[in-house]
């Protein structure tokens, strides 16, 4: 047993949070956030990550693809996650192999989830399940445009990598929190340095490492029940994590300006997606 | 990543789990937990079983008696040994996991020669005289003096919640070997001592816990002779020395009880599903949420184990991470089985409400959930420390 990231994991993900840094930093987020039309997905971005091997990671190299599994892609949407990449990157990336042009990130393919969400349906070419009838509804994200359809066929694969995201959203609400707490002064001192700002985050750590051996572990086993078990970690760290994060901001967490809302509205659209929490308490009770 | 178990780490599984098929069955019928001299000896006999089949000191390095087995090894064996129903650790707790440690890592080669063989054997029990009344979580605060006579330290003061003080053979304990002053940080000056039980001045006075057994003790130390050659480490430096202590209480001291607690947890649904209580939705989201829980827990230890391997058996930070949900979790299991119980928890007489309040000194004992997050938050985050 050796439960830690080997040398090529760790060099795929800083690889892929380099690319991502470069790609879709900070500015490229605001602009989106801040723009007053809806979000528009960025195809060239979109072909990027194709070249970088994004889409088809999974693909075995005789098909063009890059060959590895889903450990490694569980680790490249984790960055993803943390630079709160938007557009249907889960779908596409399911979609490598089995529709022309996703794995090279000239199609971009979204899929109804079996919650009856669809990001993203009208900025994408191919859209998996029965959208017929869609409706658009006024998404409480302002950088995933959103419609409801009848509930679409759960996907374990798509959870996982959607609890991924979450993964990579609730470290880096963290260190958004940390980072805060340390630069803020009140009453003469950091904020951090008030055991109330520094419990938040280290629950909000605890959070996030509990839930990373999860999803870990999901993606090395791929066990459907393991993975909907991980989501449910996952999609708790995050959300509460970018509550936490908030709190640690202050008047600034509740505005517009400052990225924090962001995360959390992220988060709560994610948690929506796949199984409910309830369904995976009642399906784990069910296996005691 | 890999979860898979090498071959080399499947035939020691398959190894230890014939023989405790074959050990269990002949043990001997287990103690009342208030007959102290009956689970001493009940204790001492499962770690001389284990001394002469070769599983003593699994976890500690070849050179002090152990078996130097991997961090993983130690995981398998504290799994199985769970799953089979064995003796716990009990009195020899003390020994195996904080003072045998600490003298294999800072001790003489005279000093390890001397202590550490009765603990592997099973022939001598330790305990910890750290917490003091008025030294708890600001442990280097710690007054109990020792003053140098000749080649003895005299000891006098107080300690306080001392575990297994009552059948101790030894006792690690902290000392101030210099006083405070204002220009000095209070952790300096302090010095690590093995006293033993048996010495004139010592006396002790069994707590009663509020789970009505006396599972810890007050120490009173009266101009105690303790030989300057029981010190380990140099004099003032037994702060650093206790630290090795601590880093393993947090690190590996709570990996079989996750294995028990998904054991609670499938006896938990059983007797709901017996009861009735199982109908009731939201209690059995409960049980659903717990079992996701300690599933994901064993996953963190797994992490945390595999992280200790490749560090050279050094366990991290990542401790106090594990310990705070863990112990949060274990009283939440609890309270869960008195809800499926119903009236049934008030009947002590009935299996899991001695522990649950036995759970209840978990976010107490070895760190207080608020002193875990304190370490979390300024040795991980790096938050600074508050005024
Ligand atoms: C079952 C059991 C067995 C034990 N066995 C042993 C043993 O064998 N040997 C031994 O030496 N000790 C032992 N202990 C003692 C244990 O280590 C202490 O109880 C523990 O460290 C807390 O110290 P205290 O009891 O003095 O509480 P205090 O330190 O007085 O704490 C009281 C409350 O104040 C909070 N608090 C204190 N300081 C801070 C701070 N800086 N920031 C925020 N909150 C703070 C605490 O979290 C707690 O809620 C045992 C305890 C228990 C319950």
């Amino acid at each position: 047993m050796d439960f830690q990231l080997t040398e090529d994991q760790r060099a795929l993900r800083s690889g892929v949070r380099e690319l991502l840094a470069g790609r879709f930093g900070r500015e490229a987020l605001r602009a989106l956030a801040d723009a007053p039309e809806p979000p528009a997905l960025d195809r060239e971005l979109w072909r990027d990550l194709g070249v970088a091997g994004f889409f088809a990671l999974r693909l075995p190299e005789r098909d063009g693809g890059v060959g590895l599994g889903l450990p490694e892609a569980v680790l490249a949407f984790e960055e993803a996650g943390r630079a709160l990449l938007p557009g249907p990157l889960v779908a596409t990336h399911l979609a490598a192999g089995e529709v022309e042009g996703a794995a090279t990130g000239d199609t971009v393919v979204t899929a109804v989830d079996s919650s009856g969400l669809v990001p993203w349906l009208d900025a994408s070419d191919v859209v998996r399940g029965d959208a017929a009838g869609a409706v658009p509804i006024r998404s409480v994200d302002p950088l995933t445009p959103l419609h409801r359809a009848p509930a679409g066929a759960p996907d374990p694969l798509a959870t996982l990598l959607t609890a991924a995201e979450q993964l990579g959203s609730a470290a880096r609400s963290c260190e958004t929190a940390v980072r805060y707490a340390r630069e803020r002064t009140q009453f003469g001192q950091p904020i951090g340095a008030f055991q109330a700002v520094k419990h938040l985050c280290a629950q909000m750590l605890v959070r996030t490492e509990l839930a990373r051996s999860a999803v870990y572990a999901a993606a090395v086993t791929a066990d459907p029940a393991e993975i909907r078990a991980a989501a449910l970690l996952a999609d708790e760290a995050a959300v509460q994590g970018a509550r936490d994060c908030l709190q640690v901001h202050g008047g600034m967490g509740f505005t517009w300006e400052a990225d924090v809302h962001l995360y959390l509205k992220r988060a709560w659209l994610r948690a929506e997606l796949g199984p409910s929490a309830g369904a995976v308490e009642e399906e784990w009770a069910a296996a005691l | 990543m890999d979860l898979a178990y090498t071959e080399e780490e499947e035939e020691f599984r398959a190894r230890l789990r014939a023989w405790l098929a074959d050990v269990l069955p002949h043990l001997p019928p287990r103690p009342d937990p208030s007959d102290w001299p009956g689970r001493r000896a009940y204790d001492l006999g499962w770690q001389r079983r284990l001394h002469d089949a070769g599983y003593a000191g699994l976890h500690w390095p070849v050179d002090a008696g152990g078996q130097g087995a991997t961090p993983t090894q130690h995981l398998i064996y504290l799994e199985e040994t769970e799953r089979a129903g064995a003796p716990y650790v009990g009195a020899n707790f003390v020994g195996l996991l904080h003072a045998g440690p600490t003298v294999a890592a800072e001790g003489s080669p005279e000093q390890r020669r001397r202590w550490l063989p009765p603990i592997l054997r099973g022939d001598e029990v330790w305990c910890q005289g750290f917490s003091e009344p008025d030294a708890g979580s600001d442990l280097a605060s710690l007054r109990t003096r020792a003053v140098r006579d000749g080649d003895h330290y005299v000891v006098s003061g107080s300690k306080i919640w001392t575990s297994h003080a009552e059948v101790a053979d030894w006792c690690e304990l902290l000392v101030r070997t210099t006083p405070v002053t204002d220009d000095m940080p209070k952790h300096r000056g302090i010095s690590w001592l093995a006293m033993p039980m048996d010495a004139p001045g010592v006396t002790v006075r069994p707590l009663r816990t509020l789970a009505g057994s006396t599972e810890f003790a007050e120490m009173f130390l009266d101009e105690v002779r303790v030989p300057v050659g029981n010190r380990v480490g140099e004099e003032n430096d037994g702060w650093r020395v206790t630290m090795v202590t601590l880093s393993f209480e947090r690190g590996t001291a709570f990996v079989g009880e996750v294995v028990a607690c998904r054991r609670t947890l499938t006896a938990l649904a059983a007797e709901a599903r017996k009861n009735g209580r199982w109908d009731d939705a939201v209690l059995r989201r409960r049980l659903g949420r717990l079992n996701v829980e300690f599933s994901a827990l064993w996953r963190l230890t797994q992490w945390n184990v595999s992280e200790a391997q490749r560090t050279g058996g050094v366990p991290g930070t990542g401790g106090s991470v594990f310990k705070l949900r863990y112990s949060h979790a274990r009283q939440e299991l609890y309270d869960t089985a008195a809800e499926v119980l119903g009236p049934d928890s008030l009947d002590l007489g009935r299996e899991w409400n001695l522990d649950r309040l036995s759970s209840l000194s978990y976010t107490i004992a070895a760190g207080t959930s608020q002193i875990q997050r304190n370490i979390v938050a300024e040795r991980i985050l790096g938050l600074p420390k508050g005024r």
